[in-house]
């Protein structure tokens, strides 16, 4: 009989699965239309209501009355559970794959036990304008999640109110706005200045706040460059707005300088750490001079990711900047916790109520099983796995990390195939649709392509050794791949859940289709 | 690394020594110190932060917590009446079961390829929300109503190029502040007054106030108050006849009975999915959704990400992507429309569910059903000494203003007897609209049984005396 555990491994190495994705075919939703069918029923009101109530349809203005139903779909329960459950498996979530390829974004585990206390009804069923003596459980998660990300950040106050990292950044966007104007410089202070590897809402949030964005490349180090901070900055800054480590996962090392030079020109320093997983324990905002920063509490801080979304930004303030904060903020007597409104100077309110409350609870829960220590831990791991993944895609062939040659880098790299492409004429991104096949996401980089035919990976400490070392085979397999047969990685994805796609109708107003309403008018042909 | 005694955690596979050195040894370093390289030794952190001990084990965490979480008094062990934005009501057990998948709870950003699911069932939402609002251009959705209404209202002032915004004073007074906050210095916010007894617009202020410089007018319908604007074709002509752009927020939940914005001249519909599947979440499961006519000019202001149909090589297969991707942050940084990123993709996910489970008889009886029920409580608070209800005249869905100033009882005295009742009165209106000082704003839906509403007059009455 053949020993088919010696067939599937080689030398030591992983194989490489023989993975191919869900492919169920699945119509669209309006098409499993079978006219009676139910999804779920609705508790009707009792007949005392009804007949005390009346007709209530003839009540409503004129004009008011929905005349034609809408066209939604009538599909029973079990229909309507095996689509979606379809669409679910059509999905490469985290928990599935080895999810290195998304850097930026600190794909790292989300551990199970914090979903099950969120979904808690204790949770789930809370109204947020409830009596304060019966929120007083999730009020106090929230103060005592603040008191750990001040000592995380070294910031004085935090707001839990972003939904997500970019609104976050335009939080504190808005206070330096509100800073400068409450001190009768506002008309005066209308410059931005943040460096081209910082996520780009720094720069796009800064601009609907009303700022002139100007942009810092790297200097021929690959640092960000401070003889072109010193040209920018004057007495038009309002501040500057960056991360550190930056998209490339090299840490800035003269932040002390750049938030010197901000702050002596007038200027506030607000430090995007919308990822700040290489970090934690190891060097915090307030030491490197900044006035304000952020956390993505789904990314640093484990909580799922929702396919983008619901997450939170959480935002820490200087002391005397605590006055420009979103209101409520969350206080405690010595007795119970309530919710203070009383901020003048607020920028006002940026998300209902109180921001994603089941995230923060999540985002709290991984900071108390780590602790001071594991947070540490986590940061180190995330590191070696970093610098450990950097050495190995550097000997794959076609390879290279731009900028600060031969420095280590923090929690993520991004990479070039410059080489690969000249040598093969392949893509960066048909790299990655390649490694589609062998059931791994991979991802680029953020718009302009400043290194050229990047791929950026960040694999946190949530992967092991034998993990790494499956996506660096996967990826070292891709590119023997250009090389022998460039027409197999340009075609591909051959085992995913669909073919290549046809981008043109999606830039084309006469054909794209946001609805399927939009679709059978302007596609298929069928009358408005 | 930090201390000689390894630290291991369950979710540190890496934390192993040998794993360990073995992977240092492959980088060529001592220790990992050496990665912090580029970090001053001023910036490093001397000693550990001072954080409260660790609860590693899953046992000792979920103590930690329920025991905290134990303070809490849900709306299903009291009896709520509280809306304002975020709303109890029925939540399918598919709905959940489908946003507990760790295939869409722990997705991100993959291509149209690996994540083929995410971009179908954010497709198909859009597509629901379609149907339900007679509009062909839905976007994936942004972080809530409020932000949906502040990015419509900047949309129509770059559509416009106009300086200027009227806003109905009846939206909800945070959301008023969120749009003060996003338009500053960008759109003028200029508040419309409202008529007193039935909480309609007030059209002579409106129209008083629309001008060549006006890019939008936007209301609410129903509004905060719960009223039904029902001249909502006079507004929009008088919109249009200024070239403005007219705006309206609507909750889905009503679009089962009552007519979609657009029939009556909307040019921006936004809102927020929340009551469409989504738990109240203290407030955490909001998510605003944003649709126009399929128009180049609107289709090219939106910031959101937007999810079109298209076809693939091979035959018959449906494909997504990315429609008008020029235009985004993404793409673009500054010089893209306002920014995207992470916003609330799950509950967007989670609101078609809800909607191909609801069909169209579900959603007409829960409106329906909505009106019937707070029309009956309304007549009944009606009866009890010194109540009005509704304090408005005009018809009204799901919410109604109540007026207790002729009880001689404070709203917060009666809301906290209510509360020893174990019942959650409706949100006190004296801090929001002086001139419905001592009245406050009562919340009925579907998961309200006469008996509760019967539950909720007597009560009133034992505490009004």
């Amino acid at each position: 009989m053949r020993d088919i555990t010696k067939e599937r491994s080689e030398n030591g190495r992983p194989v490489l699965r023989r993975f191919h994705q869900a492919r169920w075919d699945e119509p669209i939703i309006f098409e499993l239309h079978a006219p009676g069918e139910r999804g779920i029923m609705v508790s009707r009101p009792e007949e005392g209501i009804r007949e005390a109530a009346g007709d209530v349809l003839a009540g409503l203005p004129q004009g008011m009355r929905r005349e034609n139903p809408p066209a939604l779909p009538e599909i029973a329960q079990p229909r309507v559970l095996r689509h979606y459950l379809r669409l679910s498996q059509e999905n490469l979530g985290a928990d599935l794959n080895v999810d290195v390829g998304q850097g930026t974004c600190t794909m790292k585990y989300s551990p199970k036990v914090n979903d099950q206390l969120a979904a808690s009804p204790k949770v789930a069923a809370l109204h947020p304008l409830q009596p304060r003596e019966t929120v007083q459980g999730m009020l106090e998660v929230i103060y005592r999640f603040e008191e750990i990300l001040k000592e995380i950040s070294g910031m004085d106050r935090f707001t839990f109110q972003p939904a997500a990292g970019s609104q976050a950044i335009w939080v504190n966007a808005s206070i330096i706005r509100a800073f400068h104007a409450a001190r009768g410089e506002g008309e005066q202070r209308q410059e931005m200045i943040t460096t081209i590897f910082s996520h780009p809402s720094n720069a796009a949030c800064a601009q609907t706040a009303g700022f002139k964005i100007i942009t810092l490349y790297p200097d021929q180090d690959g640092y960000p460059d401070l003889e072109a901070l010193k040209a920018a900055v004057g007495p038009r800054t309002a501040g500057i707005m960056m991360t550190n480590p930056e998209d490339t996962g090299i840490f800035n090392p003269k932040v002390t300088e750049f938030t010197r030079l901000v702050h002596e020109a007038g200027g506030l320093c607000s430090y995007d750490q919308a990822n700040a997983n290489g970090i934690l324990g190891i060097t915090r905002a307030r030491e490197a001079g900044f006035d304000l920063c952020h956390f993505n509490l789904h990314k640093t801080f484990s909580t799922p990711h929702g396919c983008g979304g619901p997450g939170a930004g959480v935002c820490g303030v200087r002391e005397d900047l605590a006055k420009f904060l979103p209101v409520p903020v969350v206080e405690f007597d010595g007795e119970s916790y309530w919710l203070n409104h009383d901020l003048p100077l607020s920028i006002g309110k940026v998300r209902s109520f109180h921001g994603v409350a089941p995230v923060i609870l999540k985002a709290y829960a991984w900071c108390r099983s780590l602790g001071a220590r594991g947070l540490k831990e986590a940061a180190e791991v995330a590191v070696l796995n970093n610098n450990y993944l950097m050495k190995k895609m550097l000997r794959i062939k076609g390879c290279s990390a731009p900028f600060a040659p031969g420095r280590p880098r923090i929690e993520q790299v991004r990479y070039s195939w410059e080489k690969l492409f000249e040598e093969t004429g392949v893509h960066s991104e048909e790299l990655g649709l390649r490694a589609a096949d062998y059931g791994v996401h991979y991802w680029t980089s953020h718009h302009p392509f400043i290194v050229p035919e990047p791929c950026t990976l960040e694999p946190t400490e949530s992967y092991s050794k034998a993990e790494l070392d499956e996506y660096l085979a996967i990826i070292e397999q891709v590119a023997r791949e250009a090389y022998s047969d460039p027409e197999l990685v340009k075609t591909a994805p051959h085992n995913s859940t669909v073919h290549t796609i046809d981008h043109e109708p999606l830039d084309d107003p006469k054909q794209w289709a946001t609805t399927w309403r939009a679709y059978r008018r302007k596609v298929a042909g069928e009358g408005g | 690394m930090s201390q000689d005694k390894p630290f291991i955690h369950p979710y540190i596979p890496n934390s192993a020594p040998g794993v360990k050195a073995e992977m240092l040894k492959e980088c060529g370093v001592e220790s990992v110190d050496e990665f912090f390289s580029d970090v001053p030794e001023e910036l490093r952190l001397r000693g550990e932060l001072q954080l409260p001990p660790p609860l590693p084990s899953e046992e000792s965490l979920r103590r930690h917590l329920e025991r905290i979480l134990a303070k809490n008094r849900t709306c299903r062990e009291n009896l709520s009446f509280l809306g304002g934005g975020c709303y109890q009501h029925q939540v399918p057990a598919v709905c959940d079961e489908i946003n507990r998948r760790s295939e869409f709870l722990t997705a991100y950003a993959g291509e149209p390829y690996d994540d083929h699911g995410r971009f179908q069932a954010l497709f198909e939402t859009a597509s629901l929300m379609g149907e339900l609002l007679e509009m062909e251009m839905v976007n994936v959705p942004t972080y809530d109503g409020f932000q949906a209404a502040a990015t419509a209202i900047r949309m129509a002032a770059r559509m416009t190029g106009r300086p200027k915004a009227l806003v109905a004073r009846t939206v909800n007074p945070d959301k008023l502040s969120k749009i003060r906050d996003y338009a500053l210095g960008a759109v003028e916010i200029m508040t419309i007054g409202f008529e007193g007894r039935t909480g309609e617009l007030d059209l002579a202020e409106l129209k008083k106030g629309l001008d060549q410089d006006t890019a939008a007018v936007y209301l609410d319908n129903p509004s905060f108050l719960g009223t039904i604007e029902g001249r909502g074709r006079e507004i929009a002509e008088a919109a249009h006849r200024a070239g403005a752009e007219m705006v309206v927020g609507v909750d889905p939940t009503s679009l089962g009975v009552l007519t979609p914005p657009v029939r009556y001249g909307a040019d921006i519909v936004c809102g927020d999915l929340q009551p469409l599947g989504m738990h109240l979440n203290f407030g955490g499961g909001q998510a605003g959704f944003i649709a126009t006519r399929d128009e180049e000019r609107y289709v090219m202001e939106y910031p959101s990400r937007l999810f079109g149909l298209a076809p693939t090589r091979v035959e018959g297969e449906y494909g997504f992507g990315d429609v008008a991707w020029e235009r985004t942050s993404f793409a673009l940084r500054e010089k893209g429309r306002e920014w995207v990123g992470t916003a609330s993709a799950l509950w967007g996910i989670t609101a078609g569910v809800y909607l191909a489970l609801m069909g169209p008889k579900g959603m007409a009886e829960l409106g329906e059903g909505i009106l019937q029920r707070s029309r009956y409580l309304a007549l009944k608070l009606n009866q009890l000494a010194g109540v009005r209800a509704p304090a408005l005249k005009g018809a009204s869905f799901k919410e109604f203003v109540v007026d207790f100033r002729e009880t001689g009882r404070r709203v917060a005295e009666i809301n906290a007897e209510l509360l020893e009742r174990g019942i959650f009165g409706g949100l006190s209106l004296s801090p929001l609209f002086p001139e419905l000082e001592n009245c406050a704003l009562y919340c009925v839906t579907e998961v309200h049984t006469q008996a509760d509403l019967d539950g909720l007059a007597e009560a009133l009455k034992e505490i009004l005396g």
